[in-house]
């Protein structure tokens, strides 16, 4: 398990190294934005993975509560850090880029204020759990928060964006194919490859951490 | 039926209990009142400035108010013990939670009535002609917060932090409910028809159905002890 775990370390440790050089290196630099727009292969990457990391939660939240499996609840705590940790370097990135092109660190547009409202949701859901003492509560009442949360997500989403939009339009995925060069594509795809290692590394770790304190304390 | 009548006897034991106590809804009376004279010290006697952000304060109104009060739906239970009385009531332990809900609306919406009763007569708005679209607005979007803010009173009655952890479980959770009332009711005291705002009812009507869903399904593993 822990060999299975260090060979995830390794692999996103590569993977990363890979993508930094990909980012940084050989993709070309873009034409409007200049060399501030490499921070996207960091950006990208770190919100798929956060976006991931709440999915986790909330089917082992599920899990949880269907199965009172306790590595169920590790899971959803472990990945609940972990999303929290790649939310934050969302909006860190998001800032860095935001200031140069659009000449702010924030603005209230619909897609930065859908993922604060995802941070400070899931900053509450780590509260909660530490706040509660007895370890089986703390596993239920978390769980029912895991779920809440996760079914807020399309809600979050919809009302920010008839509240206000001024983001960046996908351009990846939209219709009529992808407006980036194919570099720029495989950059981009190394990078989410490094991100998901490093975000299964880290929940690896995290839950095998919790357990452990688990043990110990018992 | 019998998850009905059950339902029905947590609210009735609650209205009972707060009818002879009349604690809760006198305190909030005056909070309400004293949350004008924050609004009003704060913006001042510029009538323009007042109305442009009258929903959003409206709203404020509801939901600090609405914190307070949902805040204290098991605080009977607890402080008198009667944690293990209602975990022993038999059958479904959702129509606790169904009972505690309803308990929760019928207070808020008495509030709201009183806050905007009162909004009326300190800012003296002419409202007459919105009411009915208010009152749409107001009753969806309050099912929506008292139904998570009921669930997470149970989460957080145990907890030893529980007036701060509230607050800051409930809220983000609530900006959806928030954007969508706040726009709305904007809409609708402009005199704009309820067509224009179709979309945000929808999202409210929506959100109401998942938030009371995902209670009832869920409250029976807050329960347990």
């Amino acid at each position: 398990m822990t060999r299975a775990t260090s060979v995830f370390g390794w692999l996103a440790a590569a993977g990363l190294l890979a993508g930094l050089v990909m980012g940084f290196g050989v993709a070309p630099r873009e034409a409007t934005q200049g060399n501030v727009q490499r921070i996207m292969y960091l950006h990208v990457p770190s919100v798929w993975v956060a976006y991931v990391a709440f999915a986790v939660v909330f089917v082992a939240s599920i899990a949880y509560l269907a199965r009172r499996a306790e590595a169920a609840d590790r899971l959803a705590h472990a990945s609940a850090e972990v999303g929290v940790l790649f939310t934050g370097l969302t909006i860190a990135t998001g800032s860095i880029w935001g200031k140069p092109t659009w000449g702010t660190w924030w603005t209230w547009d619909a897609r930065l204020t859908s993922v604060a409202i995802l941070f400070v949701m899931y900053i509450g859901y780590l509260l909660l759990r530490g706040m509660i003492e007895e370890r089986e509560r703390a596993a239920r009442s978390a769980a029912v928060l895991g779920i809440i949360a996760a079914l807020n997500i399309p809600l979050v989403h919809f009302s920010v964006v008839w509240w206000r939009t001024l983001h960046q339009p996908p351009s990846l995925m939209k219709p009529g194919g992808s407006a980036m060069p194919g570099i720029m594509i495989v950059a981009l795809l190394v990078n989410f490859v490094a991100f998901s290692l490093l975000y299964v590394y880290f929940v690896a770790k995290r839950a095998r951490l919790l357990r452990l304190e688990e043990e110990a304390a018992a | 039926m019998i998850f009905a009548r059950r339902a029905w006897v947590v609210v009735w034991k609650d209205l009972l209990v707060e009818r002879r106590s009349k604690e809760t809804l006198n305190a909030l009376f005056f909070f309400s009142l004293l949350l004008l004279f924050v609004f009003q010290f704060a913006l001042g006697p510029d009538r323009e400035r007042l109305a442009a952000t009258l929903p959003g304060l409206l709203w404020l109104g509801f939901i600090l108010a609405g914190l307070l009060g949902l805040g204290r739906t098991f605080v009977v239970e607890r402080e008198n013990d009667c944690w293990e009385g209602l975990l022993l009531a038999p059958g479904d332990k959702s129509a606790i939670y169904v009972g505690k809900l309803a308990g929760n609306l019928l207070l808020m919406l008495v509030v709201e009535a009183m806050l905007l009763a009162l909004f009326v007569i300190f800012f003296n708005l002419e409202i007459a002609a919105a009411l009915p679209g208010l009152a749409l607005v107001v009753l969806l979007g309050t099912v929506g917060f008292a139904a998570v803010g009921t669930l997470f009173a149970a989460m957080t009655a145990q907890v030893r932090a529980r007036e701060l952890l509230f607050p800051v479980l409930l809220l983000p959770v609530q900006v959806p409910v928030l954007l969508a009332t706040v726009k709305a009711t904007e809409a609708v005291l402009l005199g704009e028809p309820l067509g224009a705002v179709a979309h945000w009812l929808k999202l409210l009507a929506a959100a109401d159905v998942i938030y009371v869903a995902a209670g009832v399904l869920t409250f029976d593993f807050l329960l347990e002890s």
